[in-house]
């Protein structure tokens, strides 16, 4: 069986800017990948490549074995690969069920005709999604927010909704953009616990982005490292943790001509 | 059995609005039955036109030319067939007949021309969606100006008096209905997101132009349905009833009522339109009215009078209504019970 979402060799350009160059990545089932680096490194670059939004330059994108590269991101989010915004773009006016249930609609089979004659099809199509969408609430616990309108809800119950909403179309893979960014530490915590949860309970592979180095080594099992779109490294988080290139990328090289480190090519791993 | 039980639920409005409909069409005296019709018309058209502007939040500014397309459609098909009689019925009924086909006919071709503005101009957003629509309702406009068998600038005339009270009644019940059961269901909410947010309904696996492009398709063959039904009420179609001042006022509907509210669009079609024709001595002053209303709603209300809520959902009506507005608000089907296990879940 093929990796349910593959990225080989992907690079995007934007003009003169080679935004992410030659970038690798095999999702195993059930994996939890940590996608890190500076800012300005590529991340979110890498997912708007993965999930649609751009066509990479060059390289292939692969879900499930299938190439996706010229696809819309409609057509990948329904061969299930999900994901959430670094800045919040929730629906806002609409209630936080809504916002789920917008989400199951990537899994509906009825269509307009059904939904304008009450078709039995209609029907039984849209108790489904009032569970479905009321089931993805409960887990992330947002159950009581149900009618509120999604602007109304707190910052970190707004980040959670988006994942919510992500779940609900069912991926394979799902990823988060920065999920904790504008969280207080133990929030923080909390959430990356949660995003165990989540690929324990619905047995999907998750590939986050998070700045808290601390934290994304606590969570994930495996690192890739981004710096000026060229991976630098990648490994188990222990190993990134003492590779001079990662610490160089984000202290700079002051930090490690201070600390009597040396930077070598075979240090890169 | 459950299929019966479907259909039946699926024209419940019509079994119940019909006798409504045949007893106001007897008591209403012929003087006020063009005020009515034209009620009735531009409900269908501020309906039609909110489930793009409002729900969709494509700004769409070409309605008029759709109703054109319609107007024309069912006006040829009708005066081509004006001594075809169907046999073994009465002379009645076959008239009544031909106009159904007419407008059905209208409809159609109504949502091709949309399909076909559609297409290529739902790329753009905003102001440039806005301007395109508005040329290509103009362009429409001009290709019947220049169409022989359409008459031209003088248009067609001598159409026969088939809009009646009953028709119109329908075609906006319909348009209500069609407004209402998207609005309520999973296609209706992906128009939601995309007007919410364009780039997250895509990622959350809402085909965003083929949404757009249905609504725009629906939108416009219900604005071609409103464009027959008038033109067979004043007896006469031409250029000149479908400019884009036409446009403007159900823009000005639209917006009045709140971008997204069935029921805000129904007020506003309603109220603008009497008050139009008890104002008819300064029918010349009617865009300095529209002018001024919008720049009083854009400072005092800018999200039109009901916001994207209905009726039932504004507090006031809210607590005149307490115990009608659960069942209401309730999704269609569900029983009492249900209903109010999910208000009481709001409160705990």
């Amino acid at each position: 069986m093929s990796a349910p979402l593959e990225a080989k060799s992907v690079t995007m350009r934007f003009g003169g800017l080679k935004a992410l160059a030659d970038f690798n990545l095999v999702m195993q089932p059930g994996e939890l990948v940590g996608l890190i680096g500076p800012n300005g490194a590529g991340k979110t670059t890498a997912f708007n490549a993965i999930t649609g939004v751009y066509t990479p330059s060059e390289g292939e994108v692969r879900v499930a074995g299938e190439l996706v590269n010229a696809q819309r991101p409609h057509e990948i989010c329904a061969k299930g690969v999900a994901r959430t915004f670094q800045n919040i773009r929730l629906y806002k006016q609409l209630t936080a069920l809504d916002n789920v249930r917008v989400a199951c609609h990537a899994r509906a089979t009825s269509g307009f005709f059904d939904a304008l004659f009450l078709t039995a099809r209609h029907r039984t199509e849209e108790s489904r999604i009032l569970a479905r969408a009321e089931e993805y609430l409960k887990v992330m616990g947002l159950s009581h927010r149900r009618d509120e309108v999604s602007r109304n809800l707190p910052y970190g119950e707004q980040r959670r909704l988006e994942i919510a909403r992500a779940l609900a179309t069912g991926p394979k893979v799902l990823c988060l953009d920065e999920p904790a960014a504008g969280m207080n530490a133990a929030e923080k915590v909390e959430l990356m616990q949660l995003i165990r949860d989540i690929r324990d309970r619905f047995g999907i592979s998750i590939l986050v982005i998070e700045h808290d180095m601390r934290l994304v080594m606590g969570v994930s099992e495996r690192l890739l490292v981004l710096d000026h779109g060229v991976t630098i490294a990648q490994g188990k988080p222990e190993a990134i943790r003492k590779n001079p290139k990662v610490i160089e990328a984000y202290l700079g090289d002051a930090y490690l001509e201070e600390k009597h480190i040396a930077i070598t090519p075979e240090g890169a791993r | 059995m459950a299929r019966a039980q479907a259909v039946f639920r699926s024209v419940l409005p019509f079994l119940l609005g019909l006798p409504i409909l045949f007893a106001i069409q007897g008591i209403t005296p012929p003087d006020y039955a063009l005020i009515l019709v034209s009620v009735g018309v531009n409900v269908v058209l501020a309906v039609s036109l909110n489930v793009v502007n409002g729900f969709t939040g494509q700004f769409s500014l070409g309605h008029a030319g759709f109703m054109a397309v319609g107007a024309y459609t069912a006006a040829k098909i009708t005066t081509g067939l004006v001594g075809v009689d169907l046999p073994f019925v009465p002379q009645s009924f076959s008239d009544q007949a031909i106009f159904a086909l007419a407008l059905t006919a209208g409809m159609g071709t109504a949502a091709i021309a949309g399909f076909l503005v559609g297409m290529p101009s739902l790329r753009l957003r905003g102001d440039y969606l806005a301007i395109v629509t508005l040329g290509f309702g103009e362009i429409i406009r001009s290709i019947i100006e220049n169409m022989k068998t359409l008459g031209q600038a003088t248009g067609l005339s001598g159409l026969p008096p088939r809009t009646n009270l009953v028709w119109v009644g329908v075609s906006a019940i319909a348009t209500v209905v069609m407004a209402r059961r998207l609005a309520v269901s999973t296609q209706g909410r992906a128009l939601f997101a995309i007007r919410e947010d364009e780039v997250a309904a895509e990622a959350m696996g809402v085909d965003t132009t083929g949404y757009k492009v249905r609504a725009f398709v629906i939108s416009a063959a219900y604005a071609g349905l409103a464009g027959a039904l008038i033109s067979h009420a004043i007896l006469l179609a031409t250029p000149r009833m479908f400019t884009f001042v036409r446009s403007i006022e159900v823009v000005v509907m639209v917006v009045l009522g709140g971008l997204g509210s069935i029921t805000g669009s129904i007020v506003a079609a309603c109220t603008l339109t009497i008050a139009l024709e008890l104002l008819r001595e300064f029918q010349a002053y009617r865009m300095v009215v529209y002018a001024i209303l919008l720049i009083a709603l854009m400072l005092l209300r800018p999200q039109g009078i009901f916001g994207t809520r209905e009726i039932w959902d504004l507090a006031i009506v809210r607590r005149l209504f307490r115990t009608r507005q659960l069942a209401a608000t309730g999704p269609a089907g569900a029983s009492p019970t249900e209903v109010r296990d999910d208000s009481t879940k709001g409160v705990v």
